[in-house]
């Protein structure tokens, strides 16, 4: 079927997708439905009637209907000096008009003074075809969309029957006879009011509901319009119902398929937050689903009307958490109390920007969620952002106030490097305040460099000196060091001249401390002796150099092209006007230093990269929230590689993701693009892209990555359907409880040292492999003809550390394994041990499969409480990590990584090889329910015995947490010294718990 | 050949400025007065489009260099031939005839050459201008409510312009340098209305004016809102005009490859006027900055505006052989 798209435009184009949910229409500058906009007319005080439009507008409307139908005015004259002074107010105009009237002579009125496409609403076969023909015609001739009511010769149209037989008559006039364009037709099948007791008004939502899917699914390309607030004629003075009856409407009506209305926003429920019982008896009303629909609905709006209970209601929220309160603030869009929550915010929480990205960021996630799934309407989003930017634009001098603060604290402690660590603030950051003072220094010193510096230079520049890399006049915290060699952290000052700002001359020694303090190496030379004795000079730095270890991650120190601090430019792309995304991220760059070229909203591409190109940025960050904002970016990317650019592209917003990065984006552009989730994912991000040294590096890595996600979504599954939980319960199978086997015992186990030697042969040696990023099975990897050689070198080096570590009793193995009586309840699994009880939870299998197929869970496996059989579970910790740490310690001592890693390794493969061990055990001989079992330590690698070992935080039981309930039911702490950190990492790491 | 089957194989070049190559004749006032107009009591210097009347041989020999520097179409020495716009030298009296014999002569022009080269068939376009008022800007500060001109004034007057030029044989109608939709939306109300009168359609061309570098009309609308407002009109053609050099139009070219459905026409100045409202860009640097669109397929009738001559519309006309013209999308409207 072809397709297609209603276009509209003001000054700026809308276009009507199946995207774009609802085009709101603003309804207040209409002299039928305002009195206030009337009386503005009616006195002449048309400034006061262009602020409504314009309200209208910032308000989130993305049309507005202009209506002068009044018995006392001159309403074409009204409707075209109006739509004359609209024109010059740029913020009104952008958005498209719709021109309201039921007298043709007025339309006409409007269509002559709107340069744009407007939409005109309404016409009708009310007069007749010839009548609608003609009208239809000029309205075409004029370049307008329409709005036809479901009125004919007869009358209008108050059934579902009558409703698509008018509008089925008018399109098929429209498109045939006059040639109209199917996108630009839009029915209006009559909003009428319901729960007004009158029995023929009962079905009035419903045939609307039911009209609107006829015309969406039978009259391709027309849209469906209509005036909302109408449904709710009979709850007048009961704002309460009506907004929810409004919300619900709208709910079911676009869901049906209408796509534009004429809705107030204020008079807007969100649809999630209407209470419950209203929303039943509203949703009984609207659907006609039951015969008492309307008493109940009206009996329950008498208890919200006289109960007040609307401003019990609204001040409920108030005694919420902070938290609490700022979500609610962001959905409802209420900006009465933010400041004062924000500052609350503030002050609980350590940094003013964790406020951002805390409860703020929560909040506005419940509000993309909301709108995602159709239960906000675009006003009520525009709303909620309005109150973040105040929120944050509350924020704003706290976070200034912190940056200031901590260039202040870095300038004053630097020198001494005693009260800020390295890790704590990274002296990347610190030199910025003294930055702009430093680079004249660097610039006047490297233009008018000594005698001496010149000829050390001669040397040193361009990797003369046996391939070490020097800069020259390089900024360090808040000194200049004369030469540089960032790989070996080594310093070369020549004394004769003066290194610091006059004002702040540090003594040489000061400043050498400093530097070594921050992990450099400094050594000097008087110029006498560069200009006497240059041979000498450069043997001692040679030394100097190899003595020196590289440095694993070399730091940076800003501005080390003279280029200034990173500059960023931001933008959000053509066509989109969200930037609340862009901005917080914005801030939080700003906070660690980087330049922030925002260029705000709706920018065309050739805007970004002009500017781009004219303030030479490091990195461009595009973002966009609403979908074709994500086609605009690929368009930046291929005008990006046109032009040859080579910076990196950052890509950003709710609807952009990493897979459609690497599919649409990254293809594009040979340069750097990455998708960044969030404002706090954008900072390394971007050190990395930036970074001189590991830039290149980085740049590559992305490169594969984005490619590899090309090949995961051309390969990937169609997306998951998941069950309902009760349905997947439904399918349990039941452990057949004749065949349950006692163990030999209950209760806990201990082996307090495991004899090594006997784990050895159980060793899965694959895995050793791939710790040392070798792929590939053991044994054959032994032979593979490109790494074979290095895996054999390895696997002799392991075994020999293994005969050492065994032979010495190097590591100890401890173990508890412990049996319960258990049962499961539902997908819990409760243990008795001793009469106390602990329960395990457990995950079932949700995702859809074929008829018939279980949904299966771990509970399933032990006999259910209702048997009334015992059933019983098993459970184990084992280590081999005891008594590694000296071991590391010593070889890290000797900055021997290799053994250190190794017998890190070989502790990890003897923990495994534990475990299958301990598995094996329970098997034949503790539960004994295998004692004949016979395998193979390949077997046992397969997996191929009976029973299973799931560990707590691998898929079978994904949840870490489960690991405190078995540690506790074995008391691994106290009897094998096994810890569980914070977040239920076990430590010693050489370890393994698993419960069968 | 049918313009719109020969649209769909080559790239079409429209002629170069009018303007540019009569004021190097240095005209005097007497060149402007034909025999009626002797006692005109208002002075008519600068009153090109009159040039058809009095100095037809003129106008003449600029159509001829046009077409053999390689121009398909040309433009008739129509830009002012409104009743609004003659308005200013009291001139509505012979806006028929004016559009009539401009018309006239241009066929003339393009019939010689066809019958010389029958492969290459020259199109002669209505040229419809602005008029110099706009319909939906106030010309005073004071008054933003206030109109210069209404949208019924500019209908009758385009109405007489279009009727004068498809009599006077017209192939096609270019309403262009449109700096307020809302004139060019008339025109179009106009045009419509003539065919209707008529019962024959001619194809019609529509180009814009990008003003400045903030990508919008003179009027306040973008590209993509621009091509929306008028594409309720079968078009043979949109495109953009004028203000602009060729690498500064690419963008909105962009914008009107990617939406429009119907074919996409250029026609830049030869750069920005410089400080002695000179246009500069030379024949070979234009024809290489319009190279980069025709090689991203953008174009399907590209020509010359306010400084080309000759020499560049044979530059543009060598570097357009080389490319295919753009592909119509099948997309929605």
């Amino acid at each position: 079927m072809k397709e297609y798209t209603l276009k509209l435009s003001g000054l700026e184009p809308l276009i009507v997708t199946p995207e774009s949910n609802f085009i709101n229409v603003g309804e207040r500058t209409n002299v039928t439905g305002s009195a206030k906009f009337l009386k503005l007319i009616k006195e002449g005080d048309y400034d006061g009637a262009l602020s409504v439009a314009r309200d209208q507008v910032e308000g989130g409307a993305q049309i507005i209907d202009v209506n002068m139908d009044e018995g006392m005015l001159d309403g074409a004259e009204a409707m075209t000096k109006f739509l004359n002074l609209i024109a010059s107010e740029p913020d009104i105009s952008r958005v498209p008009v719709m021109i309201d009237s039921s007298k043709w002579h007025i339309i006409e009125a409007g269509l002559k003074v709107v340069q744009g496409k407007c939409v005109v609403n309404s016409i009708s076969l009310k007069a007749g075809e010839e009548e609608f023909i003609q009208q239809a015609k000029l309205i075409k001739r004029y370049g307008a969309a329409v709005i036809v009511m479901a009125f004919d010769e007869v009358g209008q149209a108050d059934s579902y029957e009558r409703r698509i037989e008018i509008c089925e008559r008018a399109y098929r006039i429209l498109v045939e006879k006059v040639k109209f364009y199917p996108g630009d037709i839009i029915f209006d099948p009559n909003i009428f009011p319901v729960g007004t007791g009158m029995e023929e008004h009962r079905k009035n939502a419903l045939d609307f509901f039911r009209a609107t899917k006829w015309i969406r699914t039978n009259l391709p390309g027309a849209h469906v319009s209509g005036g909302v607030s109408n449904v709710s004629f009979s709850f007048r003075g009961n704002n309460a119902v009506r907004e929810a009856m409004h919300s619900a409407f709208l709910y079911h009506a676009i869901k049906e398929g209408m796509d534009m209305g004429i809705v107030n926003p204020a008079m807007l429920e969100v649809y999630d937050d209407i209470p419950k019982e209203l929303l039943e008896r509203v949703e009984d009303v609207l659907l006609d689903r039951r015969e008492d629909a309307t008493e109940r609905l009206l009996e329950f709006a008498e208890t919200v009307k006289q109960k007040g209970k609307v401003e019990v209601l609204n001040e409920e929220w108030r005694n919420g958490t902070v938290e609490s309160r700022l979500s609610h603030a962001l959905v409802k869009g209420i900006v009465d109390f933010i400041d004062a929550d924000t500052e609350e915010a503030r002050q609980k929480l350590p940094k003013p920007l964790d406020v951002i990205e805390g409860p703020l960021m929560a909040g506005m996630n419940v509000v993309g969620d909301l709108f995602g799934a159709g239960k906000m309407f675009l006003p009520q989003v525009v709303k909620s952002a309005r109150v973040m930017k105040k929120a944050v634009a509350y924020l704003m001098p706290y976070m200034d106030e912190e940056k200031r603060k901590q260039t202040e604290a870095l300038s004053k402690s630097l020198p001494k490097g005693e009260t800020l660590g390295e890790e704590e603030y990274g002296y990347e950051t610190a030199d910025t305040a003294l930055y702009p003072l430093l680079k004249e220094f660097v610039l006047q010193n490297r233009n008018n460099p000594t005698d001496a510096e010149e000829i050390l230079w001669n040397i040193l520049k361009g990797k003369k000196l046996d391939g070490y890399k020097f800069r020259r006049q390089q900024i360090i915290g808040r000194f200049i060091a004369d030469f540089v060699c960032l790989k070996k952290k080594l310093v070369i000052e020549l004394d004769g001249k003066i290194h610091q700002l006059p004002d702040n001359i540090e003594s040489d020694k000061q400043r050498t401390e400093w530097l070594e303090g921050m992990g450099y190496k400094v050594i000097r030379f008087d110029n006498d002796r560069i200009f006497a004795d240059i041979d000498n000079a450069l043997n001692e730095i040679l030394i100097c150099l190899k003595s020196l270890s590289d440095v694993e991650s070399e730091v940076i120190p800003l501005g080390e092209d003279l280029g200034g601090a990173c500059k960023i430019l931001m933008a959000t792309v053509k066509g989109d006007v969200h930037d609340i995304g862009k901005n917080i991220v914005g801030v939080v760059m700003a906070c660690n230093n980087f330049e922030i070229i925002d260029m705000g909203v709706m920018v065309p591409t050739d805007k970004i990269l002009a500017k781009a190109i004219e303030e030479k940025v490091d990195v461009i960050g595009l973002s966009g929230l609403i979908t074709p904002s994500l086609d605009e970016m690929v368009g930046v990317a291929k005008e990006m590689e046109r032009l040859g650019m080579k910076i990196p592209l950052l890509i950003g917003g709710a609807t952009t993701s990493r897979v459609h990065t690497a599919v649409k984006i990254d293809p594009h552009y040979s340069g750097s693009v990455v998708h960044v989730i969030d404002a706090s994912k954008s900072v390394p991000v971007v050190q990395s892209l930036i970074s001189k040294e590991f830039g290149e590096a980085y740049h590559k890595k992305l490169k594969e990555d984005y490619s590899q996600y090309r090949e995961d979504y051309k390969n990937r599954k169609r997306d998951k359907n998941f069950v309902s939980l009760e349905k997947a319960r439904s399918t349990k199978v039941g452990v057949d409880v004749a065949n349950i086997v006692k163990p030999a015992f209950t209760g806990t186990k201990v082996f307090e040292d495991y004899p090594l030697e006997d784990l050895r042969s159980y060793i899965d040696w694959t895995p050793f492999f791939a710790t040392w990023e070798l792929a590939g099975r053991y044994p054959k990897i032994l032979d593979d003809a490109i790494i074979g050689s290095e895996a054999k070198k390895l696997f002799d080096d392991a075994n020999k550390m293994l005969d050492e570590v065994i032979s010495k009793k190097l590591l100890t193995a401890k173990a508890v394994v412990g049996f319960w009586q258990a049962n499961s309840v539902s997908d819990d699994v409760v243990i008795d041990s001793n009469g106390v009880e602990n329960t395990f939870h457990f995950l079932r299998q949700q995702s859809e499969k074929a008829d018939g197929q279980h949904y299966n869970c771990l509970a399933d496996f032990v006999a259910a409480k209702e048997t009334g059989v015992s059933d019983y579970m098993g459970g184990f910790a084992v280590t081999a990590g005891i008594g590694i740490e000296p071991l590391v310690e010593a070889y890290e001592k000797d900055h021997d990584d290799y053994h250190s890693i190794m017998i890190k390794a070989i502790a990890d493969r003897l923990a495994e090889a534990f475990a299958e061990r301990m598995h094996e055990l329970v098997r034949k001989e503790y539960w004994g329910y295998a004692s004949n079992e016979n395998l193979s330590s390949e077997d046992l690698i397969k997996e191929e015995y009976q029973g299973i070992r799931p560990a707590p935080g691998y898929p079978a039981c994904p949840d870490h947490t489960e690991k405190r309930t078995l540690f506790n039911l074995l008391d691994a702490e106290n009897k094998i010294g096994l810890h569980l950190t914070e977040n239920f990492a076990m430590y010693p790491a050489a370890a393994v718990s698993e419960a069968k | 050949m049918n313009i719109t089957d020969i649209l769909k194989e080559r790239i079409l070049v429209l002629d170069g400025a009018m303007g540019t190559m009569i004021q190097r004749h240095k005209l005097e006032e007497e060149d402007f007065r034909t025999e009626a107009l002797k006692n005109h009591p208002h002075p008519l210097k600068g009153n090109n489009d009159l040039l058809s009347l009095s100095r037809p041989d003129i106008i003449k020999d600029i159509h001829a260099q046009y077409y053999a520097a390689g121009a398909d179409i040309a433009e008739t020495n129509t830009f002012s031939g409104t009743t609004i716009a003659q308005a200013d030298y009291h001139l509505e009296h012979l806006v028929y005839e004016l559009n009539f014999q401009s018309a006239k002569i241009a066929r003339e022009v393009a019939d010689e050459f066809t019958a010389r080269e029958p492969n290459k068939p020259r199109f002669v376009a209505g040229s419809m201008g602005p008029t110099n008022r706009t319909a939906s800007l106030s010309p005073d500060v004071n008054d933003p409510g206030y109109r210069a001109v209404t949208y019924d004034q500019l209908v009758t007057a385009y109405k007489e312009q279009a009727r004068a030029l498809i009599d006077g044989g017209a192939d096609l109608l270019l309403v262009e340098t449109i700096f307020d939709t809302l004139n060019a939306k008339a025109a179009l109300f106009a045009i419509e209305e003539v065919f209707d009168e008529i019962g024959k359609r001619y194809p019609i061309m529509v180009s814009g004016t990008i003003t400045d570098a903030s990508g919008r009309t003179l009027s306040g609308q973008t590209t993509e809102a621009f091509l929306i407002s008028v594409s309720h009109i079968p078009l043979l053609s949109v495109g953009l005009n004028c203000a602009l050099g060729a690498s500064a139009l690419r963008p909105y070219l962009q914008v009107l490859s990617h939406n429009s459905n119907f074919m996409v026409s250029a026609h830049p100045n030869a750069g920005l006027p410089n400080e002695m409202g000179a246009y500069d860009e030379s024949p070979e640097y234009m024809a290489q900055q319009i190279e980069e669109f025709l090689k991203e397929g953008l174009i399907n009738i590209i020509g010359g505006c306010c400084g080309t001559t000759p020499p560049h519309i044979k530059a543009i006309a060598e570097v357009a052989a080389k490319y295919k013209p753009r592909k119509l999308s099948v997309s929605s409207q």
